[in-house]
């Protein structure tokens, strides 16, 4: 079952009509967790705020649950949970007061969805009289989670998440996510971060404001086109440059200690390492490298 | 309903956490109502007065004893020509000169008549406007005495004398701060409120927090009311406290009903919050807001009628301060505090800022947007 569809979404800003979203479509399943990724200024703020309502889209349509975003947003915002990339409970108010003031909102209590935010909520109940402002990045990240979910909402977005927070609670933000999935909820998550898309059941590729891809992230390694080579070298930058002017490079570029390659037609290792060496290049590695959804990115970016 | 509650709590919760804002709503207004009605005093005293006498004789001599006596004036400096006394009038010595002409005396009975020159520096206006009245007060009575003296009137040649004697009503001593201390309220409340409730939403668009008050269910309505309420409790916390210490520093008690002066300003505060919170749905930080609303409440106050009077003003002046609340507030409160009005007699002046509250308010409403 569908819970959120969005069709041809597009919005502009300001008197240039710089496009933000650009005829977006996607649809995301009943507790399926879908993530948007893409680097900054992809458009991925803006399609979150017009699937929770509080930004109204140029044109096409949208509906979470069957409910239309424009016309029936008074329902949706029962039935959503969303946390801003940014900060923002009330960080004069303690961990607690937030949370209660936010069960109220929704006319529920702590204690009657206590059970969904368990988990979280027991590893910053210590602080809960702290104030917010005075939390951790992480423990931040953890309170808003609550109060986004603290009204048991059927869809949940969350707007990058795990900006700014780290490696450790990222893991832990993740795998709380994966709990909540099985508690039925559909989860939208957008992230800059590459790695984290492995993660999700299904991931959109999105930049500038149009979607490149949308698949399970199995199938989008799968589909990758290409041979993928991992070459490593003594000196990255003359290896870099050397790659660049070789005959039959499709694409490479930097990827961590190594540089992906791709050839444009009959991969040939041997050439290519001969050809390195002409170079004056030394120590030279070449090994078929495992496809992740960053090369994906790149391949599709090209 | 019970939105609106928590809504409330939480507001007052984070009032109360913020002692700055707190001291500031509170102390402020007791500090400055202590402190300012003693400072803004019309009344001019130690007008500082260099003479130049050139006739040097009794009358004359009369004269200057008779002007300092009035206790407005203090001798400065006593010089022998009016280019010296102009010189002290340049270094700022002096305020005022006064010639007397040479053969003062003996013109004045030879002819029954004489000039006196007085020079005023006009760069403080009001201090020149009033020195030169009151000195002209001073040689007016001199000149009336001589005349009396000279023309010794027999019982059939009365000599036809005007005098006038007024009475100054409801406020007979004519006691400044009977007059400044409920106009100084009236702009301390508007300040409070109005800045307070202008800031208040625009922190938090700033922190973002309206962000998830606007994905919620939150009505509107609910979300203007939490802010409105707790501001207009605070508005009338900061008038009772004003009223308090102009009982206990000034002794003013309001001659009229407290009543009357309760029920307006439960409807100004409506109509000045309101005000601030349509700035602030129109602001995206604070120091927006904050300028905005220095600019309005210059122009409230200093056309409002606590300084200069509103009925000396040119007429597009009188029409602007039509639409000023804070006139209409100044007013009310000298009435009912000095004049001791009753509800009939402030009937207008209440009418007039409940429709302010309406417009403001419903434009605040309309002008705040969950969606963008």
């Amino acid at each position: 079952m569908e819970s959120v569809v969005v069709k041809n979404i597009t919005k502009t800003y300001g008197k240039e009509k710089k496009v933000a979203v650009n005829d977006v479509s996607f649809s995301v399943n009943k507790g399926e967790l879908f993530g948007l990724i893409g680097p900054d200024g992809a458009g991925k703020t803006s399609i979150f705020r017009i699937l929770t309502t509080v930004l109204l889209a140029d044109s096409g349509s949208a509906s979470i649950d069957g409910l239309d975003v424009v016309k029936e947003f008074k329902s949706i915002r029962n039935t959503i949970g969303y946390m801003p990339g940014k900060f923002s409970l009330y960080q004069d108010l303690t961990v607690e007061e937030n949370l209660n003031f936010f069960a109220t909102l929704f006319g529920t209590t702590i204690e009657e969805n206590y059970n969904l935010i368990k988990d979280i909520y027991v590893q910053i109940e210590p602080f809960k009289t702290r104030r917010a402002g005075k939390l951790s990045g992480g423990m931040k990240q953890k309170l808003a989670l609550c109060c986004a979910l603290i009204h048991k909402p059927n869809v949940l977005f969350l707007d990058e998440p795990t900006t700014g927070v780290d490696p450790v609670s990222r893991k832990e933000f993740w795998e709380m996510l994966q709990k909540l999935k099985k508690q039925d909820i559909t989860i939208i998550v957008s992230t800059p971060y590459m790695d984290e898309a492995n993660l999700c059941d299904r991931i959109a590729l999105i930049q500038d404001g149009k979607i490149l891809s949308i698949d399970s992230p199995k199938n989008i390694i799968q589909n990758y086109p290409d041979a993928l080579f991992a070459v490593k070298a003594d000196n990255m930058y003359s290896l870099l440059k050397a790659l660049a002017i070789y005959p039959n490079r499709l694409m490479s570029y930097a990827f961590g200690e190594f540089a992906h390659f791709s050839f444009k037609e009959n991969p040939d290792k041997a050439d290519l390492l001969q050809f390195l060496e002409t170079k004056g290049i030394k120590n030279i590695e070449i090994k078929e490298a495992a496809v992740t959804i960053e090369d994906s990115f790149i391949k599709l970016l090209s | 309903m019970r939105i609106i509650k928590f809504l409330l709590i939480k507001e007052f919760k984070q009032i109360f956490r913020n002692r700055a804002i707190l001291a500031v709503i509170m102390v402020m207004p007791v500090i400055q109502l202590i402190i300012l009605p003693l400072a803004a005093n019309y009344e001019i005293k130690n007008i500082n007065l260099a003479v130049v006498d050139n006739d040097r004789s009794d009358y004359s001599r009369d004269l200057i004893n008779q002007v300092i006596a009035s206790g407005y004036f203090k001798l400065r400096t006593y010089n022998d020509s009016y280019k010296q006394a102009f010189t002290q009038l340049e270094e700022d010595n002096a305020d005022l000169i006064l010639e007397i002409p040479h053969g003062f005396e003996e013109d004045l009975i030879k002819e029954n008549k004489q000039q006196l020159f007085i020079g005023v520096n006009a760069i403080n206006g009001t201090k020149a406007g009033l020195g030169a009245g009151y000195i002209s007060d001073i040689i007016r009575e001199y000149n009336n005495g001589l005349r009396k003296k000279m023309n010794v009137p027999t019982s059939f040649n009365a000599m036809p004398v005007i005098e006038i004697t007024s009475s100054n009503w409801y406020n007979p001593h004519l006691n400044y701060q009977l007059y400044m201390v409920p106009g100084i309220l009236a702009i301390l409340v508007t300040l409070v409120g109005g800045f307070l409730s202008a800031l208040n939403i625009v922190k938090e668009k700033e922190a973002g927090t309206i962000e998830q008050i606007n994905v919620s269910p939150v009505k509107k309505y609910h979300f203007i009311l939490g802010k409105l309420i707790p501001f207009w409790i605070l508005g009338n916390v900061v008038f009772t406290l004003g009223l308090l210490v102009g009982w206990i520093f000034y002794g003013i008690i309001p001659l009229g009903n407290l009543l009357v002066l309760y029920a307006f300003i439960a409807v100004y505060l409506l109509a000045i919050l309101g005000f601030g919170l349509l700035v602030s749905t129109i602001c995206d930080t604070q120091q927006q807001a904050m300028l905005i609303m220095f600019f309005f409440v210059m122009i409230f106050v200093l056309m409002g009628g606590l300084f200069t009077p509103i009925d000396s003003m040119p007429d597009w002046a009188k029409t602007v301060s039509k639409f000023n609340p804070i006139s209409y507030f100044i007013d009310v409160m000298r009435m009912v505090v000095i004049k001791g009005s009753g509800f009939k007699d402030v009937q207008k002046h209440i009418l007039v800022i409940i429709g302010f509250a309406i417009v403001l308010n419903i434009a605040a409403v309309l002008n705040y947007r969950k969606t963008s």
